[in-house]
């Protein structure tokens, strides 16, 4: 049976379709993916993001410790700032991306994928490097409130100057009388906050949100938006776009990936890959003929399979049809043209600058 | 969920109608709800062939592709180019904007053999 978040019978009672993701019974939709996807996109939409899992880096080797198996450099954030970046095996593979939350240098939350928890904890856990690992998944619930008009919603229901909390940072703070880690992080590419706050208190929060949201015209989201925001901005998806076969130089994480930072794991493996040069490269394309691309379909140039689609959709946004794809570094320009081959045949498409929605052409 | 009593069905969730000697074919409301907002539609040409459940198109949602299945055998005789434009028309009005295909029966006594609005309805409750 699929694991259940604390928000199950919230999610119920506005009548979501539910589907197992992960392992878990989530919501894929309520209204409809597209009514919710631009309810985020011009309003404010709430996501049950519980699923995520948390795990704790504690002590005075904390940050040194986390260090060493991160590949961005948490000695450049300040206490109260998050990161995003990767955890790489010792041949570059990505065990997962993860945002770490710095509260101190010694109390750093990791965020893993859902799919992850287990894996991730691990995997951490085994590279402990003396600070002391654990894993509170289970304590803890998230919720995810995205849009425009986040900020003023969540404004009623707190004390805590939400205007100092700027992006990518985050504060203890209490959220309708529950005590949340309060940070202005997400996955849709609005402006918005994710709220970490005790499991057994999260459907209140929830209820909260979505009362006090009225007057913006709050939307419970689901799954299905969640990913076509994600993909309007080019945010890679870990099972979808990256495994542990992929490094972040191949998926287009290079940004996150401090070599200079001193050593960790997976370093050497990216030093020599950069070295040698890639031999295929997260591209994003667009389809220039009528179809959806879809995970797994080959992409082909002159009748040849020269690489895989990862995630595909059409944009609600753009109304095209957008996804990323692994292409040979060759065909990775701007421009490039190469085909998608759907049910047999070849669909034409460019490769086109990334995220797909920018923000000033909106 | 709406299940017209006039119509044909099949356990795909395909409606069949018999209007003169063609028969219209769409999707039904409970499938177009299952999909969630159709956003591409993919038909056959008019004078292809098309076979008793095989697949003769494919309709998309954002988050799903699902394919068309043949309620009966005969000869495309008209598509609704429309709904490439409009894939939306397949939620809003399932058993009319929303037709996809009108077949000329190569055998008319296979309409007979479909599920009727009742036993379409036990099969959607048994889905449920």
């Amino acid at each position: 049976m699929a694991l259940r978040t604390p928000l199950y019978a919230a999610h119920l009672r506005h009548g979501a379709r539910m589907v197992e993701f992960a392992g878990w019974d989530m919501p894929v939709q309520y209204a409809g993916l597209i009514e919710e996807h631009q309810a985020v996109r011009e309003a404010v939409g709430l996501f049950d993001v519980s699923h995520m899992g948390e795990v704790v880096f504690r002590g005075p080797r904390a940050l040194a410790a986390l260090q060493a198996v991160f590949t961005n450099d948490l000695s450049q954030v300040a206490d109260g700032q998050a990161q995003y970046g990767c955890l790489c095996r010792e041949s570059g593979g990505i065990v997962d991306d993860v945002v770490v939350y710095r509260r101190s240098a010694e109390d750093l939350l990791v965020c893993v994928n859902a799919a992850n928890r287990q894996k991730d904890f691990e995997w951490l856990k085994g590279h402990a490097g003396g600070a002391d690992v654990s894993n509170e998944s289970d304590q803890w619930g998230q919720v995810a409130v995205q849009g425009p008009k986040a900020l003023a919603v969540l404004k009623r229901l707190t004390t805590t100057d939400l205007d100092a909390i700027k992006t990518y940072r985050h504060a203890p703070g209490a959220v309708a009388g529950v005590s949340c880690l309060v940070a202005r992080t997400g996955y849709t590419g609005e402006d918005g906050f994710e709220l970490f706050c005790p499991a057994g208190q999260a459907e209140k929060l929830w209820d909260a949100l979505i009362e006090a949201g009225r007057p913006e015209g709050i939307q419970p989201a689901g799954l299905g938006c969640r990913d076509t925001l994600r993909l309007e901005m080019a945010y890679r998806l870990y099972g979808s776009d990256m495994d542990d076969e992929a490094t972040p130089l191949e998926a287009g994480l290079a940004w996150v990936v401090k070599l200079d930072k001193g050593d960790f794991i997976g370093r050497a493996a990216l030093v020599k890959q950069k070295e040698q040069g890639l031999s295929r490269k997260l591209v994003g394309f667009q389809l220039t003929e009528p179809g959806i691309a879809r995970h797994g379909h080959p992409v082909v140039r002159e009748g040849r399979p020269v690489g895989v689609v990862t995630s595909g959709t059409r944009s609600p946004t753009l109304t095209t049809s957008i996804g990323l794809a692994y292409v040979p570094p060759a065909l990775a320009a701007v421009g490039s043209s190469l085909a998608v081959e759907i049910r047999g045949k070849p669909v034409a498409a460019a490769v086109v600058k990334t995220p797909f929605l920018s923000r000033t052409g909106r | 969920m709406n299940i017209p009593d006039d119509l044909k069905y099949t356990k795909d969730h395909e409606w069949a109608r018999q209007k003169g000697t063609r028969v219209l074919v769409g999707i039904t409301d409970f499938a177009q709800d299952q999909l969630g907002d159709v956003v591409f539609v993919e038909l056959p040409a008019a004078g292809d062939l098309v076979k008793r459940g095989e697949s003769f198109g494919v309709v998309e949602s954002t988050k799903a592709v699902s394919e068309l299945f043949a309620p009966i055998s005969g000869k495309v005789v008209e598509v609704n180019d429309p709904l490439v434009e409009a894939p939306e028309s397949i939620n809003e009005d399932p058993y009319e904007e929303g037709w996809m295909i009108a077949i000329e029966p190569s055998d008319p006594s296979e309409l007979a053999g479909l599920l009727d609005a009742k036993a379409y309805q036990a099969h959607v409750d048994e889905q449920g």
